[in-house]
């Protein structure tokens, strides 16, 4: 069963649905909670070296998922077909450069524009928080009119098949259908949710190894525990900063990617669930602490699979704010406590 | 502070003069009273006078005024919270949405009560909504809330879309307005206890237009003038009631856990309990807002009323205004509702000239249009205080 078909069934879904495809809820919760997870690190990151909330995170997101579209649209035209993940991986190796370059820049973009003037000023977290959410809006605004704005310069009729109904949804042309690998558990699990967990997993591999290995990770972790013990020593806070910026908008260029091949659409709001829902894991797992977003993002999507069979799809959004409450409540430090810093230095 | 005593006594009692002082006749008490007085009816008469360049052309004036004065109560509202407690509520059109439905199933949906027994009721409900909400978040640690606050604001829709108790996608119609006075007749012609005929202006020279009156005071569908003095007339009393807080303990108990958290609670000051406080006055004053909207000419809710973006443009209203000063937040609120009708062309772009004013704001003016009084002070102190402290590293 397929992560959408599973997601669209209109039905009311019930407890005996959830014991009767365990397996399938569990393993598209856990690839979806993947994608929540490499989300979930732009805002550990920046909060565990700022201790603020980057708001235009999910504009990060945002961005990588139509790099991927349009870098699909580019080389095949607008005409959709499905294939397989084995038949496009040349396709989509090209399609996750480009989205981690493209998310990549537009995290250096806000970092520079949003973030850099106020840190520099000293200006209170508020301003800076709201800083923030101006960027995030007029980034999500600026690809909801980018028909507009290519008309400025003439360009919407040449690029029609890029910026046409900015508003609307945008589909990549080319779907990917699963294949069944193996099966568990009465589920077929696909090559797709294998990549998508996969993929997330090395990503988080390679960026512990960075933090706790290398030499702008030591930077990282000590402008972390202490910005200005870390000044002092001699870390350049800014090029920390502008790290941490930098590798959040590359893990959530992944993260596009891998939503577009199990997604396939995106749109100008795109962003914005996810990056709810990426904070809400990020929280869950104990903001600040990077082996803390692959757990809550993990649990976040598992958790939200298994709400959505015994509520009902319509309200998986409001099973994961209400988590989000509860988990304030009990355990607000998250399920592996706080703290870049700290994290095994 | 005694009234009696000279504007100049008080600001040399602070120990420091003001620094623009205002003509000697702004200052008296009562030339102060007049100008309110005279600014308040110029306020109820504006859609009536309909002034040359503000009046709007593509749209009705009456009903871009409601647009604006609903706006400006919100603001007002979020204001507390954003402003006076320094709390960021991103999910305001949330409390505005759960006012509006509990007016919208009181009056309509499945009960039948009159408007202004539903009024309490959709505030007081409002209120409990924002303490269970803000209780947990603002407890662990103020920028939670600003993610709480978005999640609510977002879901709230989603919720009401969902729920056919609520009425679904469809929504909510044929919410009963206020009561009118006077009679109310089908055709409006001769509703109301009189009629007051508009303006109307051949350049700048004004005559009266008899075939546009606007009947006192009948809440009907096609004039809205009435509803914008309802609204005005609430939003009066808010203001008076928010005078009277910002003035007291509990302002100043505000004032303090926003410029210090840790030194407030040091001085005794429950700043926890202040703070819900406040977030629960905002979520109230949301609840009130919402309640009017429902109540509002047509009568019709559904979800799309209440989408998250908006709350976003009730932020923008609060700091581009000046968060922290009351009639900041009012103006700003006017203008974000008010410049995209009188600028159709604009309308499409008006969350990305938000956002984008947002940032500059924050940037370069970051206490807003008409800064709050106390902020220019301490900003003012602060600069005193970096001084000294510099003279003192050159020593």
């Amino acid at each position: 069963m397929d992560l959408s078909t599973l997601l669209n069934t209109p039905q009311l879904l019930t407890v005996s649905d959830l014991y009767h495809s365990f397996a399938a809820y569990t393993i598209t919760g856990l690839a979806l909670g993947a994608i929540y997870a490499l989300v979930a690190l732009g805002y550990t990151m920046v909060y565990g070296v700022l201790q603020l909330i980057n708001f235009a995170h999910s504009e990060v997101f945002m961005y990588g998922t139509f790099a991927m579209a349009w870098v699909v649209t580019y080389f095949h035209g607008t005409a959709s077909s499905g294939q397989s993940l084995g038949s496009t991986l040349g396709l989509l190796g090209v399609c996750l450069v480009a989205a981690m370059i493209t998310s990549a820049l537009v995290a250096l973009l806000v970092e520079r524009v949003a973030y850099r003037p106020l840190i520099r000023r000293g200006s209170p977290k508020l301003v800076i928080l709201i800083s923030a959410i101006g960027a995030s809006f007029s980034l999500a605004e600026v690809m909801g009119l980018r028909d507009r704005i290519a008309g400025w310069f003439g360009l919407d009729g040449k690029l029609s098949n890029y910026v046409s109904q900015a508003r609307n949804v945008y589909s990549s042309p080319i779907t990917i259908n699963p294949h069944k690998v193996f099966e568990l558990g009465g589920y077929g699990v696909t090559d797709v949710d294998l990549t998508v967990i996969f993929a997330a997993l090395l990503m988080m591999v390679a960026l512990d190894v960075f933090v706790n290995r290398s030499r702008l990770g030591r930077g990282i972790r000590a402008v972390a525990q202490d910005p200005e013990a870390a000044a002092l020593m001699g870390v350049n806070s800014t090029r920390v900063i502008r790290t941490t910026f930098l590798i959040g908008g590359i893990m959530a260029g992944v993260a596009a990617t891998l939503y577009m091949i199990r997604i396939g659409s995106t749109r100008n709001d795109a962003g914005f669930i996810i990056g709810i829902k990426a904070f809400t894991a990020a929280v869950m797992g104990g903001i600040g602490n990077l082996r803390g977003a692959l757990v809550g993002g993990l649990f976040l999507g598992v958790m939200e699979n298994w709400g959505s069979a015994v509520f009902g799809t319509q309200w998986k959004d409001v099973f994961t704010f209400v988590l989000l409450v509860v988990i304030l409540l009990i355990r607000p430090t998250g399920i592996l406590g706080e703290s870049l810093g700290k994290a095994r230095a | 502070m005694s009234g009696t005593v000279p504007a100049s006594a008080r600001a040399s009692r602070r120990g420091r003069p003001l620094q623009i002082p205002l003509p000697a006749f702004l200052r008296s008490r009562q030339t102060r009273l007049v100008m309110i007085v005279v600014g308040l009816v110029l306020a109820y008469a504006l859609p009536i006078i309909r002034p040359p360049f503000l009046t709007t052309t593509d749209s009705d004036f009456g009903g871009v005024m409601v647009g604006a004065a609903s706006y400006a109560l919100v603001a007002v509202g979020l204001n507390i919270v954003i402003g006076y407690a320094g709390l960021l509520d991103l999910g305001y059109v949330g409390f505005y949405a759960t006012g509006a439905y509990t007016t919208g199933v009181l009056t309509s949906q499945h009960a039948h009560w009159p408007f202004f027994l539903a009024l309490p009721v959709a505030i007081a409900v409002t209120m409990v909504s924002g303490v269970l909400l803000g209780g947990p978040a603002i407890r662990v640690r103020g920028d939670y809330l600003a993610i709480v606050t978005l999640g609510f604001g977002e879901i709230i829709s989603i919720a009401a879309r969902n729920s056919s108790w609520l009425g679904a996608a469809a929504g909510i119609k044929d919410i009963p307005p206020p009561p009118s006075i006077g009679p109310n007749p089908i055709i409006q012609a001769d509703a109301g206890l009189f009629q007051i005929p508009h303006l109307t202006w051949n350049g700048l020279v004004p005559s009266v237009d008899n075939l546009h009156k606007t009947p006192f005071l009948t809440f009907g569908v096609i004039d809205a003038i009435p509803y914008y003095w309802l609204i005005l007339t609430v939003i009066v009393l808010v203001l008076v009631a928010d005078m009277l807080i910002k003035d007291s303990r509990v302002g100043r108990a505000w004032e303090a856990t926003r410029e210090d958290e840790d030194a407030a609670e040091l001085m005794g000051v429950p700043t926890f309990r202040y703070k819900l406080l406040a977030f629960a006055l905002g979520a109230a004053i949301g609840g009130l807002a919402g309640s009017m909207l429902a109540a509002g000419q047509g009568g019709f809710i559904s979800p799309d009323s209440f989408l998250l973006p908006l709350s976003m443009l009730f932020v923008a209203s609060v700091l581009i205004g000046g968060a922290g000063n009351r009639w900041g937040a009012l103006l700003g609120g006017v203008l974000v509702a008010y410049l995209p009708e009188r600028f159709r062309g604009l309308s499409d772009w008006r969350l990305l000239i938000f956002g984008l004013s947002l940032m500059l704001i924050v940037t370069f003016r970051p206490q807003g249009l008409v800064p709050p009084r106390r902020t220019k002070r301490a900003l003012r102190v602060q600069a005193e205080i970096e001084e000294l402290e510099g003279e003192g590293v050159d020593v």
